[in-house]
């Protein structure tokens, strides 16, 4: 029973060891010449230490709302790969016709330039 | 039956999901100069769908995929109507948005997609379909509204019918999970059965049937639900309303139809309840309100509100000549909305919207013509015969007395004359006005001949009702 | 074990709860958004709930739909919301009052 979870086990001790043998390497082989701003926290885009009720440039909406809808369509394809077995042709072709609307609208929203940031 | 036979009745779907994704890539490939083409496109796919929803009617109820799909008379015929309707709504729109420079391809795209997704509803099976089909629809009309995206007006219209949409669809999807959960089924013919079949658990069905008529009823816009018709109407492009106003509505029936008729006609004696309250609030707040507006677009919206306290009337009567006579009100609404914002549109002129009632002031001096035509369209709403707008009141009142409601009839028949006042001051202020300016109309003969069309035939029907009348009988099985 | 009514009166109190947020939020549009959603994931909750103690998949089917139109529908409502701000520079709900009559 127990040894059922002997892989587990040695998968943790195999992980931990080498994250902790990669940090005692970096540490000492690695040069080491800290200054301000490689020692500040970084944040994609903003000051690290600010009121975090701060305005967004609208910009980030535009890319929120586009990861949205396009994010939202793996709900569907999931599902979709592990009954392919057994909807056979027809709905490998229903999902390529979906695909092919979303593709549609992907077109669109790229040909509009909602994707460059300038 | 096999999948390929079953997707032969989706033909019409089909043809305008694709060409409504092929007219999308197309209008952002070729770029802002071509919108023109787009709209000629988008006519045509329309005129296709038509054509192909008569091709594959199968003349009687067929039931494809699962049961998700119905195809029967009424969904036949209000698909059709749906289409037919669209065009000159469409062309409408399209001289409006010329005039006004709003040169943007996403209205008749955005309105393709609505069109899908009312046909999705019209012959909804299933209540899974009558969510998808009526998401479609509202996510592209809150888009539409918002389409101008420079008025202030338009962009706030455009967030309260968003909230109160989003509103409205959130209590419909719990009485659908209500339902679904005291009956344990999603089909509506399903739930029919399960419906007749059970008396336990009939208080979580009332409570289900409860959210989805809230649902409904705020979609078809009836009172105390109609707080975002006003302020939609007013803030939309003139365009946008225009759409709003007739197509959805025939929609909204469709769906009203799908889920308490064929889903739900055994709590008919819970369902008349609720609707006769609406109806009543509708025509009373409706047509009183009407009174006080200045701006016809606003005005148009409370009128709006009114008929829908009136299309309920049939649906009450909860037999199938009420729905027929249901159905009959609906398609001639559609028509004199189209026309009523048509005119609006008509005297508009660039940078410069005629939605004011002193604009219509005199009008019989600078156009004896389109004064007519609009007296034609406010004697047809206000429901003077012999317009069809007076045969679609006769029918529902007629019903509601044959179904045992004469109180309500004598309610209806009150509030139709108060709100008589105010189409005919509309007409008083064409003929016996002075007119602020003496311009000539600018328009194009297209748009005259279309609109003139469009009056005559609530005329030219009206003299001979049953024509249109024998059509919805005919869909509803009578 | 979980009875069927803790479920349904947890989704129940979700749904008030965003409902009450629509109606006594009188400060930011962004947080409408938030109400919404919330409403349609209680949804999802009864859904899931009765799907499971009926036996009967369909609901889980409606849950996947539901999601992705409220993917739909928040991508809407932000676009608009940013509309809206462009045009009135704040998206206070007291000040989205225009239109009267």
């Amino acid at each position: 029973m127990l040894e059922n979870y002997l892989p587990i086990l040695l998968f943790l001790i195999v992980g931990f060891g080498l994250g902790i043998v990669l940090f005692v390497l970096g540490y000492f082989i690695g040069p080491n010449r800290p200054n301000p701003i490689k020692g500040s926290p970084y944040e994609c885009g903003f000051e690290a230490f600010e009121d975090a009720r701060m305005k967004f440039d609208v910009r980030y909406y535009l890319v929120a709302i586009l990861f949205i809808l396009f994010d939202l369509e793996i709900a569907f394809l999931f599902p979709w790969a592990v009954a392919l077995d057994g909807i056979g042709l027809a709905g490998f072709w229903a999902m390529m016709f979906f695909l092919a609307v979303l593709v549609a609208g992907f077109i669109y929203e790229w040909r509009k330039g909602a994707l460059d940031w300038e | 039956m096999a999948l390929s036979a079953e997707l032969y009745y989706l033909i019409p779907e089909i043809i305008l999901l694709s060409g409504a994704c092929l007219v999308l890539v197309l209008d952002a490939v070729l770029g802002k100069e071509q919108w023109s083409f787009t709209y000629t496109l988008t006519q045509l796919l329309l005129l296709a769908t038509a054509g192909a929803i008569l091709f594959v009617d199968p003349g009687q109820a067929v039931t494809v995929l699962g049961g998700n799909f119905i195809l029967d008379p009424l969904g036949v015929l209000l698909k059709v109507s749906i289409c037919l309707v669209a065009l000159p709504v469409f062309f409408y729109g399209h001289d409006y948005n010329l005039e006004h420079g709003l040169h943007k391809g996403e209205y008749y795209i955005l309105g393709l997609f609505a069109i899908l997704g009312m046909l999705v509803m019209a012959s909804a099976g299933t209540l899974l379909t009558v969510y998808l089909g009526l998401e479609l629809l509202s996510l592209s009309l809150y888009a539409m509204v918002a389409m101008n995206r420079d008025s202030r007006m338009a962009s706030e219209a455009a967030m309260k019918y968003f909230v109160l949409g989003a509103l409205a669809s959130g209590m419909l999807l719990y009485g659908i999970s209500m339902l679904y959960g005291a009956t344990g089924t999603l089909q509506l013919a399903g739930l029919a059965n399960a419906i007749a079949g059970q008396t336990d658990n009939t208080l979580i069905l009332t409570f289900g049937l409860i959210f989805v008529i809230v649902g409904i009823a705020f979609k078809l816009g009836a009172v105390p639900f109609h707080m975002w018709v006003p302020d939609v109407y007013e803030g939309a492009p003139t365009s946008v309303t225009l759409f709003i106003s007739s197509v959805p509505k025939i929609a909204a029936f469709a769906m009203a139809m799908r889920v308490l008729v064929d889903g739900m006609q055994p709590l008919a004696g819970d369902w008349q309840g609720m609707l006769i309250i609406l109806s009543v609030l509708s025509m009373i707040a409706g047509n009183v309100i009407a009174i006080a507006q200045t701006n016809i677009k606003r005005m148009f919206a409370y009128s709006t509100i009114s008929h829908v306290g009136f299309l309920l009337l049939g649906i009450i009567a909860a037999r199938p000549a009420g729905y027929a006579a249901a159905m009959f009100y609906v398609l001639v609404y559609s028509l004199m909305s189209m026309g009523g914002f048509a005119m609006v549109i008509l005297l508009g002129r660039k940078g410069k919207e005629a939605d004011l009632l002193e604009d219509f002031k005199g009008l019989s001096e600078r156009s004896p013509w389109f004064a007519f035509v609009m007296l034609i369209l406010m004697f047809s709403m206000a429901g003077v015969p012999p317009f069809l707008g007076f045969w679609a009141k006769w029918f529902v009142i007629m019903e509601v007395i044959r179904a045992g409601f004469p109180m309500l009839a004598g309610i209806a028949v009150f509030f139709s004359v108060i709100g008589a006042y105010y189409y005919i001051r509309i007409i008083k202020l064409m003929y016996f006005d002075k007119p602020l300016e003496m311009k000539a109309i600018k328009s194009s003969r297209q748009m005259r001949t279309v609109l003139s069309l469009n009056a005559l035939s609530l005329l030219i029907l009206g003299l001979w009702p049953p024509l249109l009348m024998a059509l919805c009988l005919k869909a509803i099985g009578l | 074990m979980i009875a069927l009514q803790q479920v349904l009166v947890l989704g129940a109190i979700l749904f008030c709860i965003s409902v009450a947020g629509i109606f006594i939020n009188r400060k930011n549009v962004l947080i409408l958004l938030m109400c919404i959603e919330l409403m349609l994931l209680s949804v999802n909750l009864n859904f899931i709930a009765f799907s499971h103690f009926l036996g009967n998949i369909h609901g889980q089917v409606f849950v996947f739909f539901i999601l992705t139109v409220a993917a739909a529908e928040s991508a809407i409502g932000l676009a608009i919301l940013v509309v809206l701000f462009r045009n009135r520079g704040t998206i206070n709900v007291t000040e989205l009052d225009s239109m009267k009559g």
